[in-house]
Formats: C-alpha cells, sequence, structure tokens
C-alpha cells in the first residue's frame, strides 16, 4: 500500500467511525464495525478492537495482523517515523512457474489483496528515540512466502544497517519458501543467512520477532538467526508443518505443539511477549545494547516515504 | 554389480524388453542353428538408437526415479571408492547425541586430506531405518557444524555431499530446534576460511540440504536434483494432490542443467548411460576427479578470499525487477 492509500485508509475509518454514531449505517456498513472473535466468540467493536491493538478485550486473542497495523503499532508517538526504502521491487519471476495458476497471475491477485508489492516491508526507523533498521513481513501476500524480493530486502537491509551501525529488527509471519521461484527462493535462505553473518561479526545487534505464523525456510534461516529471539503471544512456530509430522511420525501431536509458549519451553526463544509490551521491549533492548557498547543513537534523518507516527498511542485510526 | 541384478525402472522396460529380446534371437540362431546375424545386428542397432533417446529425452519425473534408484551409489559407498585407503570417522554432537542420518569423518584424496560429511541413506529396510532414510535430525546438524569447525582449524578442505528428502519432520527435532540448527550451520558455514566443495549425488531437499550446502563450488551428478520442496510436497500444496508430482517436478525446474543455468552450481558430473547404479565404479572415478579439480582450484586461495568468494556466489541469487526513481 503506498503511504497516499494508508492516509487514505485512515481519513476513510475515521468518517465511517462517526457516520455509525449517526446511524446513517447499511446493514452492511454496520456489520464492518464488529468484529468477531473466532477464540472466545465475543463480538467487538472495530474501534476497540483497534485500540486494542487487535487484541481481543474479553479473552487475550491477538489476532494475525499485517505490515499497515504494525507500523501504526510501532509508530505511537508523534516523533516515531518509518522511511521505507527497495519499496519498488518485484519479482522477476525466475522459472515462468505454472501450477493450477500462473505465478504471475497469483502475485497480482496479492497484490491487490494486500496492497503490497511482495511479503516484506523493509526500511530505517526511529521508535521511541532509537535508530534502527526495520522489517516487517506480510503473511495476507502469498501466505507470507519468502521468494527473491524478500530475500533481497532483507539482504539490502542488513547492509544497510551494517554501513549505518543501526540494529536491526525483523517480523517474520510465513509459511515458507516460496515454491514458485524454486531453487531462487531456496538460496534466499543462504543470502540472508550469510549477511546476518557480517553482522554477527560486525557485533550488530539482531532481534528476530517471530509472530503468527512462522514456518519453513523462515524459520530456518533469518527467524532463528536473532541474537535475541522474541515470540509475540498466541504465534506458532516451526520448521516442517504440523500435519505433515503427524503424517510422518503416526502419532497425534500435543495440542500446545509448535505454540510460542511451547517453544519458550524447549528454549528455541527468548521471550514470549504480548503485543501490547513489544514496543517498550524493543526500544529498551536497543537502548541497554546501545549503551552498553557506548554509542549514541545513530542520527538519522527520514527520507522520502516517511510514514509519521500517529501521535496517540494507541490510535485506532489506521486501516482495518 | 552384476547387470542382471539391475532393479529396471517403470520407463526402461520397453527398452529392456528389446534387449530380451535379442538375446532370445541370439540364443535361438545358436540352438537351431540358423543365420540370424543380420536380424540381430539390425535389432542392435535399432536398441541403441531407441537408448540414446530415451535417456537423453527423460522427462524430470523420470530423472528424480534414478536420482531416488535404491540401487543408486550412496555416501558411504562413494567414499569408499574416492578414498579407499582412508576413511575415519568422527561421531556426535558432543551435547548426547550421534545423528546417523549426517556422517563425517576424514578421508585422502590423492593424498590430501579432507573433511567429508554427508547425508546417509542406507541399502535396504534395515539400513535406511538405521539412517533414518538420509533424514537428519537438529543433532546431526550439529555435528556437522562440529566437523567443519574442527576442519577449519586444521586448515582441512571440506567436501559436503548430499542425498536428503529434508531434515526430519519429527516432535524432538522441533522441540530441539532444527530450524535453529539448519538456520546457524547456513550462517557458520558461510564464514568458514576453508574450501568448501559440495556434491549433491541424489535428490537435495529444502533446508535440510542447505545445512550442509553452503560452499563455494557445488557440483550435482548428472540425474541428481536440488529442490525448494519434493515434487510430492509442492504437487500436494499447490495442486492439492500428490498426483501431479510430475507436473510440479517439471515446473520447479530441479535438474542439474536447470541449476547450471541459473548459474547456482559450478558443474555437472557426467554419468553412466541410465544413472549411477549401472556402473557404480565409473560414476565413482568422474566424482573423484570432479572434487580433486575442484579442490585444486580453491587451494591456494586465502580465508578471507575463499569466504568472500563463497558469500558473493549466494549474494547474486534471487530474480528482482526495479522501477528507479
Ligand atoms: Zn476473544
Amino acid at each position: 500500500m503506498s503511504l497516499r492509500d494508508w492516509f487514505a485508509e485512515k481519513r476513510n475509518i475515521k468518517k465511517l467511525d462517526a457516520d455509525a454514531v449517526n446511524s446513517k449505517l447499511t446493514d452492511k456498513e454496520l456489520g464492518e464495525l464488529w468484529i468477531h472473535c473466532f477464540s472466545c466468540g465475543v463480538n467487538i467493536t472495530k474501534k476497540e478492537w483497534r485500540t486494542n491493538l487487535r487484541v481481543c478485550p474479553k479473552c487475550n486473542f491477538h489476532f494475525r495482523i499485517g505490515v499497515s497495523d504494525r507500523l501504526e503499532h510501532l509508530l505511537a508517538d508523534d516523533t516515531d517515523w518509518f522511511s521505507e526504502i527497495d519499496e519498488t521491487m518485484t519479482s522477476a519471476n525466475p522459472l515462468d512457474f505454472e501450477d493450477t495458476q500462473k505465478y504471475t497471475d497469483r502475485k497480482k491477485e496479492a497484490d491487490k489483496k494486500s496492497g503490497l508489492k511482495d511479503a516484506i516491508v523493509t526500511g530505517v526507523a526511529s521508535i521511541g528515540g532509537e535508530s534502527l533498521a526495520l522489517a516487517i513481513m506480510d503473511f495476507s501476500y502469498m501466505g507470507g512466502s519468502m521468494g527473491s524480493v524478500v530475500g533481497e530486502k532483507i539482504t539490502r537491509l542488513t547492509e544497510r544497517a551494517l554501513t549505518d551501525r543501526l540494529p536491526l529488527v525483523l517480523f517474520s509471519a510465513s509459511g515458507g519458501a516460496r515454491m514458485q521461484e524454486g531453487t531462487f527462493s531456496l538460496m534466499q535462505m543462504v543470502k540472508t543467512g550469510s549477511v546476518l553473518g557480517k553482522l554477527h561479526e560486525a557485533g550488530l545487534l539482531y532481534i528476530s520477532i517471530l509472530t503468527e505464523p512462522t514456518f519453513g525456510g523462515v524459520t530456518a534461516s533469518y527467524g532463528m538467526l536473532g541474537d535475541i529471539i522474541i515470540a509475540e503471544k498466541g504465534s506458532r512456530i516451526g520448521f516442517a508443518g504440523r500435519r505433515v509430522i503427524e503424517q510422518t511420525i503416526r502419532q497425534k501431536l500435543p495440542a500446545d505443539f509448535q505454540t510460542a509458549n511451547y517453544l519458550l519451553k524447549y528454549g528455541q526463544v527468548d521471550q514470549v511477549i504480548e503485543r501490547s509490551a513489544l514496543r517498550s521491549m524493543l526500544i529498551d533492548l536497543i537502548r541497554l545494547h546501545r549503551v552498553a557498547s557506548g554509542m549514541e543513537p545513530t542520527p538519522l534523518a527520514p527520507e522520502k516515504g516517511k510514514k509519521q507516527g500517529n501521535g496517540s498511542s494507541p490510535s485506532g485510526k489506521a486501516l482495518v | 554389480m552384476a547387470k542382471s541384478d539391475i532393479q529396471p525402472l517403470e520407463f526402461e522396460k520397453p527398452l529392456l524388453a528389446m534387449e530380451s529380446k535379442i538375446e532370445e534371437l541370439v540364443t535361438m540362431s545358436k540352438t537351431m542353428n540358423v543365420d540370424l546375424d543380420d536380424e540381430v545386428k539390425r535389432l542392435r542397432a535399432q536398441a541403441k538408437g531407441v537408448k540414446k533417446k530415451l535417456y537423453t529425452n527423460l522427462s524430470a519425473a523420470e530423472r528424480l526415479q534414478i536420482a531416488r534408484h535404491p540401487q543408486r551409489p550412496n555416501f558411504l559407498e562413494i567414499v569408499k571408492m574416492i578414498s579407499p585407503d582412508t576413511w575415519i570417522e568422527f561421531h556426535g554432537d558432543r551435547a548426547g547425541y550421534d545423528d546417523r542420518a549426517i556422517i563425517g569423518g576424514l578421508i585422502e584424496l590423492n593424498g590430501q586430506p579432507a573433511m567429508i560429511v554427508g547425508t546417509q541413506k542406507g541399502r535396504g529396510m534395515k539400513e535406511n531405518l538405521h539412517h533414518n532414510f538420509g533424514m537428519a535430525n537438529p543433532e546431526g546438524y550439529r555435528k556437522a557444524l562440529r566437523l567443519f569447525q574442527h576442519a577449519e582449524k586444521f586448515k582441512i578442505p571440506v567436501i559436503t555431499v548430499i542425498d536428503t528428502p529434508g531434515a526430519y519432520p519429527g516432535m524432538d527435532g522441533e522441540q530441539h530446534g532444527i530450524g535453529q540448527a539448519i538456520a546457524f550451520n547456513i550462517r557458520e558455514m558461510a564464514r568458514l576460511r576453508i574450501p568448501v566443495v559440495s556434491l549433491v549425488i541424489g535428490e537435495a531437499s529444502s533446508g535440510g540440504a542447505l545445512g550442509i550446502g553452503v560452499a563455494n563450488h557445488i557440483y550435482m551428478m548428472e540425474y541428481a536434483l536440488y529442490t525448494v520442496i519434493s515434487p510430492e510436497g509442492c504437487a500436494s500444496i499447490l495442486w492439492r494432490s500428490a498426483d501431479y508430482a510430475a507436473q510440479a517436478a517439471e515446473a520447479l525446474k530441479i535438474g542439474a542443467k536447470d541449476l547450471l543455468g541459473f548459474g547456482m552450481i559450478e558443474g555437472i558430473v557426467k554419468e553412466p548411460e541410465g544413472g549411477a547404479h549401472k556402473d557404480p565404479e565409473k560414476a565413482g572415478k568422474a566424482i573423484q576427479k570432479t572434487l580433486l579439480q575442484a579442490l585444486e582450484t580453491l587451494k591456494n586461495l586465502d580465508g578471507d578470499t575463499l569466504m568472500e568468494q563463497r558469500y558473493e556466489k549466494f549474494r547474486q541469487i534471487g530474480a528482482i525487477q526495479e522501477t528507479l526513481a
């Protein structure tokens, strides 16, 4: 989604809320104002749901969210901003792939559905006074699958972090490698894994945040390479899919298998954290590591494509 | 292996029927004392043509069958062929387990030591169960990394040999961090300051292959494949039925020639017609020659250069488009 669309969307929602108060809405529009929680079954007003960071206020169920919602949550203060890089990058369809549908058509559908150009947005940001390189994956774009674009954008962002000596924060949400790009997708695991090796060697901080869901080649590359690995509450995280494992071992898996808490229990992540605590923990982690290395925050100026913070935290003004 | 012991694949059967018909004619001409030489000669020429055509026009699904042939030379058999006098295995991850799907140790190639690490498929059910069909657990990848780092310490070049349907999809593997183990191997292999050469002898599938696959040079056997997901897995997701595996194998472009065309591998090791299992010794010689040449090319490069070259090789992979502002 372009910035212009993002703001237009915000305006529309505001208008919709005002209209609701004036009771001028059709049934369809009214329906759009309510969210049904799959977990506890209650209906929540969209406004309350947004204010609560897309978490059910009744049962604490964390809804899966995309790039724009995540940015809205992270850029909570007036002084926060995000400046996107490599925003025009798209896949070149290296295999000319076709299954029951052409890859190019699948991509067109995904573009339209998600308002994005691929399953990740990358850029530099300032959050809570800390400068960082920030990447956010979006599951709504072809299941967040990792192909050439995801691999290249993460690699360039990491190179940017190396040049500007920035900490890297990456939110994963992916079903794994993108089959439609075959070995081109597969090799992105090596590309991202090795550039993160450079970041590691340079002594820079990488915080990996695993969100609902993170699987396959993403888990087995940049997902699990964080100096610090945090799982968002309610996320499912793993390498192989649950069904594949059940078929292989011919055994039913426990209900909590591959949940964030399951990974915590088996020592695979540093913390499981609620969405409401995520932003401040990120700021703290970045600050503590920066102070330890005796550095001031890297001064960064927002570039073109800057997305400003909301001024109210949390705001409830963005896209639903 | 005696020719008659080779298990034919389904698509080879018409050719085999033709060949046995010729043998029958030869026997008949002898026992009945009839001159069928011209006929036999004609049929032999015909069979030769059919054979050549058959093996040069194999579909992706047929090449897949050769790559997975139960008699295809496996990792340890290849070790024996390329280093007949030296094989010193190093066991265990030093943290509680010795994975039998990934095996490693020291060999000698033309008098030069090398650390060889590979995924092992067994011969027959009993061996396959022992080696878990070449599907490794996190402990296997951690053992591999231990051996890579040992090799780096003593400046011994590394050879990895890949033949795996993927890492093992099990419950313990997830608990012990199979994703982390593969990811960590990728990152650390990329930083090794020694030559790393990788050879795909059968199937190299998904992250399970990459966990020992980050090399300066990658070679593939002629009928081997390198893929992001097994064609069966791909078909059951994208076509919603594993019955479309043949289409998926074609669409994924997983053959040695495809990978060479993409610039992802350095070379292809020619196999005996119909596959390495038809003449393992000949295949072993070709493998040995390729590995020796690769190590010779990398021998004089210093550690930083080796690391940078490996990095650049993978850094360039990707197919993207951009609108420049
Ligand atoms: Zn609820």
